[in-house]
């Protein structure tokens, strides 16, 4: 075969993060307001007033409007795995798979049906079917988002699997760890949890700015109280699953712990960075100038958190390359190793292949043996240098560190919008309602950098040290991946510029408009 | 005893009834695609609108679950097909992107396109979507022009296993007028089904009358290019896989012969087509018959899952290559025994899913919609 153009991975990366990223737009919202309009509409039922009916039909057409985008743009990263990672999709597409047939058979008609009733339904069966109908949909949502996680999870930690020699594929060999992986179901909490946060941020801004335009005031009033308390216990519940995310990292994707606090030397006692302004002059980690101009860290932090241990070490970018260290598992191999290893492996199974052709069972059998040994090492027989093992630093730095700094925000807003909503002064406290309103993008932009910092912090992985992204490709031209992204880029736009305008329009209808 | 051999002829069954069923619920991109045609005045065509808006997500989500399994199920077409027949999947996948909004968007002010333009995405989506699945479908029959060679992964510059053939990466497809003739059946299929749906669910005189008339205009059309391509495939040559060497080899009526030596499916065939025959002539000959889309839609899941099980049943290629033995059958392409068996399992609840979406569709479907539905519901498109 041809060798592959050098830039295709980087327009496939580009084609299939862009799409990620407009759909991650769209999703934690119907996460989030799913379960807000379903609260809203459980009071309805509960006490029969027709306010909270009026709050729940309100905020499911904003539901309507951003579930529709959502879709569009999840058909496709679906069918990308097919068409821009080819390769990817064979060699691990046994497990691969199996979670986004499971997506689909038990999510998505859940939600394609119920979503019909809990729109056009109202006039058509009874309040509790309704509820059921409304609950329904939000639950089938939830659980494509647990699919979908879970094999993103896998990615990220590949479990339950071995690999096939005859196939030449990884076979999964244990669902359940794979389903119940503690990167998975940490994930799937962080994940969904983000999406509750940022519908609280919606919620409450889009409720501000009732009361501060002075309409809609009762249901502005509950409106805005919902969002907070709902805002305020996801964050407060996301800052605990945050910190499981990053013990996991720690674990499993040393480099990205170590991309995400800039830390090129490992040390004992680390401390975790508060505030920082990295180098820029620093360009290799073989040079010796200091990564941070600034930094003010909290001592040993990094340690207790990543390590469970104050004097835990926590290995940098160099160590990892270097190896020597001690882990959990013995001593780490450097980069090197794993690469001498990596490619032996990759040559075993050659030989294998070979001896099978030639029906030398002997020789298959040793070669067998041999790829064993060393398959954990599988995915560096591809990567040509070290520098390659590291991600950009500097975005996963500050995608991480800014993310952070906006949950911590984030709760001190929520608790604050509480205490005043509370006191009832919150029609009084024109700031904080400015502020709710103007925090609404910072919900999507910590969604965002959670995202940068998890995929762009695993690179060059495709699957976790088994597969990197120039072995997962298709093999197609870049001018054709180049071409669909911009289309990609044009009709996604398009549609975002439609699905704000839309939604700016009904919110300025309000809820005595539309119903 | 479930053996190895059962669940891949078991997920290939699964694939091939999905495949009958997105065939079926593609009557709402039929009635997309007539959406300025059928319909004279802005009510009659927000009643169109609305009447297909209450189910296009489950033509959506079968068509999104059709890939899933495939991917689960026989991992090595979803590579090779998507990898390779690149551009022929990124065209149906834009036509059901731009679908995805409309409905939704096209009645909401602000939407900055205007309704106009949601709709001639509605009717693109309609008019190629449906036109390019039957296309894509039809080299399940008449090949593709790719190579599989697992080797390749040991190769660090160049690791892809599957390699298109040629530089139209699927393009080529509607260079074979035996694959249009089945994308023009299934497009007029889809029409055809699509009126007798309006038939069953409008209460509008006009509208029904019309419809009536439309089902002659696209009816004929699918029968005749069902036919040609029914006929033209079944005394063609087959890709044939030997069942002891696995080596692929064109063989003579292979299709035809696999209907012979699979009397169930002949018979089921033979029925599905009566069925939809049945469900076309009724509503022809009776103007009180209301029911046709019931014969016709149950006789397309049937038929068409016939016509996909004979592709891989009975050592028949699925996916055949011209390449011969790069071809994609149904054992050397599939998933492991451990996942086909995990994924059995949650095929358990396929049943429920089914019940619950006839309950669904029973609660609301009670009455005919009419235009006063429409003005009278606060979510309508």
């Amino acid at each position: 075969m041809n060798l592959l153009d050098a830039t295709l991975v980087d327009w496939s990366r580009a084609q299939f993060a862009m799409t990620a990223m407009y759909h991650w737009l769209f999703v934690p919202l119907t996460l989030g307001l799913g379960v807000i309009m379903s609260v809203m509409e459980t009071l309805y039922v509960s006490t029969g007033k027709e306010e909270w009916k009026k709050a729940a039909q309100f905020w499911m057409t904003l539901f309507g409007i951003n579930f529709a985008i959502g879709v569009a743009t999840g058909i496709i990263l679906e069918f990308e795995f097919g068409t821009n990672w080819s390769n990817y999709s064979w060699f691990v597409g046994d497990i691969f798979g199996a979670p986004l047939a499971i997506e689909a058979i038990l999510a998505f008609f859940m939600e394609a049906t119920f979503i019909s009733i809990m729109f056009f339904g109202w006039k058509k069966v009874s309040k509790k079917f309704h509820l059921a109908a409304t609950w329904l949909t939000v639950l089938g949502a939830t659980i494509s988002a647990l699919w979908i996680l879970v094999a993103n999870a896998w990615m990220q930690y590949p479990v339950g699997m071995e690999f096939n020699l005859d196939t030449v594929r990884n076979e999964m060999i244990d669902f359940w760890s794979i389903l119940l992986s503690p990167v998975a179901l940490n994930k799937f909490f962080h994940t969904v949890l983000a999406g509750w946060v940022l519908s609280g941020l919606f919620v409450s801004g889009v409720s501000a700015w009732y009361l501060l335009k002075k309409r809609e005031i009762d249901f502005a009033l509950k409106s805005i109280k919902v969002g907070a308390i709902f805002g305020l216990i996801s964050t407060l519940l996301i800052a605990y699953t945050g910190d499981g995310s990053a013990y996991n990292v720690s674990k499993r994707q040393p480099m990205k712990l170590a991309a995400m606090e800039g830390l090129y030397q490992g040390k004992t006692n680390a401390g975790l960075v508060a505030i920082g302004i990295l180098n820029p002059a620093k360009k290799s980690y073989k040079d010796d100038k200091d990564p941070f101009i600034l930094k003010i860290e909290i001592p040993s932090m990094l340690s207790l958190l990543s390590q469970h241990d104050v004097n835990g070490f926590v290995p940098g970018i160099s160590n990892i390359l270097d190896g020597g260290y001690q882990t959990q598992h013995g001593v780490a191999l450097s980069f090197l190793e794993k690469q001498t290893r990596g490619k032996a492996a990759i040559q075993s199974l050659a030989s294998y292949q070979k001896a099978v052709i030639a029906k030398d069972t002997a020789g298959a059998k040793l070669y067998k043996v041999q790829l064993k040994e060393n398959y954990a090492q599988f995915g560096y027989g591809y990567i040509d240098k070290a520098e390659t093992m590291i991600p950009n630093v500097p975005t996963v730095y500050y995608s991480f560190h800014l993310m952070v700094l906006l949950g911590f925000y984030f709760i001190v807003l929520f608790a604050l919008v509480l205490y005043f909503v509370n006191a009832k002064q919150i029609q009084k406290a024109n700031w904080l309602l400015w502020i709710c309103v103007f925090s609404i993008p910072l919900g999507y932009v910590a969604g965002e950098l959670g995202w940068m910092v998890a995929e762009i912090g695993r690179q060059p992985w495709a699957i976790q040290d088994v597969l990197p992204l120039n072995a997962a490709i298709s093999n197609i031209s870049s001018d054709s991946v180049k071409i669909t992204f911009f289309l990609f880029l044009i009709l996604f736009s398009a549609l975002l510029l439609a699905e704000v305008k839309i939604m700016l329009k009904q919110i300025k209808k309000g809820p005595e408009a539309e119903y | 005893m479930i053996t190895y051999s059962f669940l891949k002829h078991y997920w290939w069954f699964l694939i091939s009834l999905l495949g009958g069923i997105l065939a079926f619920l593609l009557f709402v991109q039929g009635g997309q695609s007539m959406l300025f045609s059928l319909s004279k005045t802005e009510d009659e065509r927000r009643l169109l609108v609305n009447v297909l808006g209450r189910k296009w997500e489950f033509t959506f989500t079968t068509l999104v679950t059709f890939g899933g399994a495939f991917f689960a199920s026989f991992p090595l077409f979803y590579s090779t097909s998507f990898g390779g027949a690149y551009w022929v999947w990124m065209a149906i996948l834009f036509c059901f992107i731009i679908q995805a909004v409309s409905y939704e968007f096209q009645s909401k002010p602000g939407n900055v396109f205007g309704a106009t333009t949601y709709r001639a995405f509605l009717f693109i989506n309609g008019l190629l979507g449906t036109f390019l699945i039957g296309v894509a479908i039809a080299t399940f029959f008449t090949g593709s022009d790719f190579l599989i060679n697992k080797g390749n992964i040991t190769n660090q510059l160049a690791p892809v296993i599957s390699s298109w053939g040629n530089e139209w990466h699927g393009l080529e497809a509607l260079l074979n007028i035996r694959n249009l003739t089945l994308g023009l059946a299934v497009f007029f299929l889809a029409r055809s089904l699509a009126v007798l749906f309006f038939i069953n669910r409008l209460n509008h005189e006009v509208l029904e009358a019309r419809s009536r008339r439309y089902l002659w205009y696209n009816a004929i059309p699918f029968v005749v290019f069902f036919l040609i391509f029914v006929i033209w495939t079944l005394f063609s040559k087959g890709y044939a896989v030997n069942a002891t060497t696995g080596i692929v080899s064109l063989e003579r009526y292979k299709y035809f012969t696999n209907l012979i030596e699979m009397p169930v499916i002949l018979v089921l065939f033979l029925l599905g087509v009566l069925a939809v025959l049945a469900g076309v002539i009724g509503t022809w000959i009776s103007p009180k018959f209301k029911s046709g889309i019931w014969y016709a839609g149950i006789g397309t899941v049937v038929t068409v899952c016939c016509l996909l099980l004979i592709t891989g049943y009975n050592n028949t290629s699925f996916y055949p290559s011209i390449n011969l033995q790069s071809s994609l059958t149904i054992f050397n392409s599939s998933s492991s025994f451990f996942t086909l068996k995990a994924m059995s399992l949650v095929s358990l609840f396929i049943p429920v899913v089914l019940i619950y979406i006839f309950i669904a569709w029973r609660a609301m479907e009670k009455k005919r919609i009419d235009i006063e539905d429409v003005n009278g519901d606060e979510h309508a498109y």
